[in-house]
């Protein structure tokens, strides 16, 4: 890894971070939520800063260069995001299910 | 025509923009019963709720459209929280003939089964689209091999059932989303008691059938996940 791969990485790393801590500074995001991006960033900027564990990684799971490793866990980590994302939403839809019915099953009745 | 009363039956229909039709259907349930008819509208945008009223129907409105399923669920909370004893779910169409509704009832209220399930199948000469009949006779076959049970007509959403299967229907285990063959298997699984009766059912006068949207080829789909994962689940609790 280059030290211009480092420095972007850790850059970015960094810049999630605090866009992170600023969102839920704002309450535009739950704090519940804020954990998932938060390790994201915490993650990548541990890979890039401990190099050996990178590179442990890399030949654990067979990549070709710690950058490979690097993207992988990047693109599980979005997966584990959006699969928690679609819990969250089907249990949304059955909350807007169940009051829609309520809704419905109450009005006009004394 | 009996004199029985049926005051302790709600029929559910679910209805979704079925102005034009949905009061000649609760018209001709009223020869046949006098059962108290529940409307639920699935936010119809047209006068599918105000005709329905007109014509003497309990309508239920759901604030948007949620579904088949959903809104016949609505039904089935609506009867359980009234004390309903017994309830028959239909379709607004006119696809279900009303005639049919004291022999689904009868073997539900001797106390024979828990749900009777209409089918088409027996004499009748019911077409439909070809991808629609071979999802049709596949789930009736896999249902009838894992409830070990003659079913013909698994899809059928012409019912009736009892107070026991109300409550059930009315918790979070009923698949909203898609209420077929794998509510049948669950019923199976759960120990209620279910049996197929011969009724008339009539090919519905659109293309707009009560599995509306749903394309064939996603139905098989998922109704093959939701059969399995029916199968995967522990006894779940009410």
């Amino acid at each position: 890894m280059t030290a211009q791969q480092k420095v972007f990485a850790l850059i970015m790393s960094a810049g999630l971070f605090l866009l992170i801590i600023e969102l839920v500074r704002r309450r535009r995001l739950a704090e519940e939520y804020s954990v998932l991006w938060l390790l994201t960033g915490v993650v990548i900027a541990a890979l890039v800063i401990w190099y050996d564990l990178l590179e442990w990684l890399t030949r654990l799971i067979g990549a070709v260069t710690p950058t490979t490793t690097l993207f992988i866990f990047g693109i599980i980590f979005l997966m584990l995001i959006n699969l928690h994302y679609s819990v969250k939403i089907t249990k949304l839809t059955s909350q807007v299910k169940n009051l829609a019915q309520k809704i419905a099953i109450d009005e006009n009745e004394k | 025509m009996n004199t029985e009363s049926d005051k302790d039956v709600a029929i559910i229909i679910p209805a979704y923009n079925e102005a034009g039709r949905i009061a000649s259907t609760i018209a001709n349930i009223r020869k046949f019963t006098d059962a108290d008819i529940i409307v639920v509208s699935d936010g119809s945008t047209d006068a599918t709720a105000s005709e329905a009223r007109k014509a003497g129907a309990i309508v239920k409105e759901l604030p948007f459209n949620l579904g088949y399923g959903v809104a016949l669920q609505t039904g089935f909370k609506y009867a359980l929280k009234k004390g309903y004893k017994f309830a028959v779910q239909m379709d607004a169409d006119g696809q279900h003939d009303p005639s049919s509704i004291r022999a689904l009832l009868e073997p539900v209220r001797n106390g024979e089964v828990d749900v009777a399930v209409g089918s088409r199948f027996y004499g009748g000469n019911y077409k439909a689209p070809f991808l629609r009949r071979f999802g049709m006779v596949f789930f009736a076959f896999i249902t009838s091999a894992i409830t070990r049970k003659k079913t013909t007509d698994s899809t059928s959403g012409f019912q009736a059932l009892n107070r026991k299967i109300l409550e059930y229907y009315s918790s979070d285990s009923y698949p909203v989303d898609y209420p077929d063959a794998d509510v049948l298997i669950m019923l199976h699984r759960k120990g209620f008691k279910f049996k197929e009766v011969p009724v008339i059912m009539h090919e519905a006068d659109s293309k707009k059938s009560m599995h509306r949207g749903f394309k064939p080829l996603f139905y098989i789909f998922k109704m093959t996940l939701s059969i399995f994962v029916t199968l995967l689940r522990k006894e779940e609790h009410l």
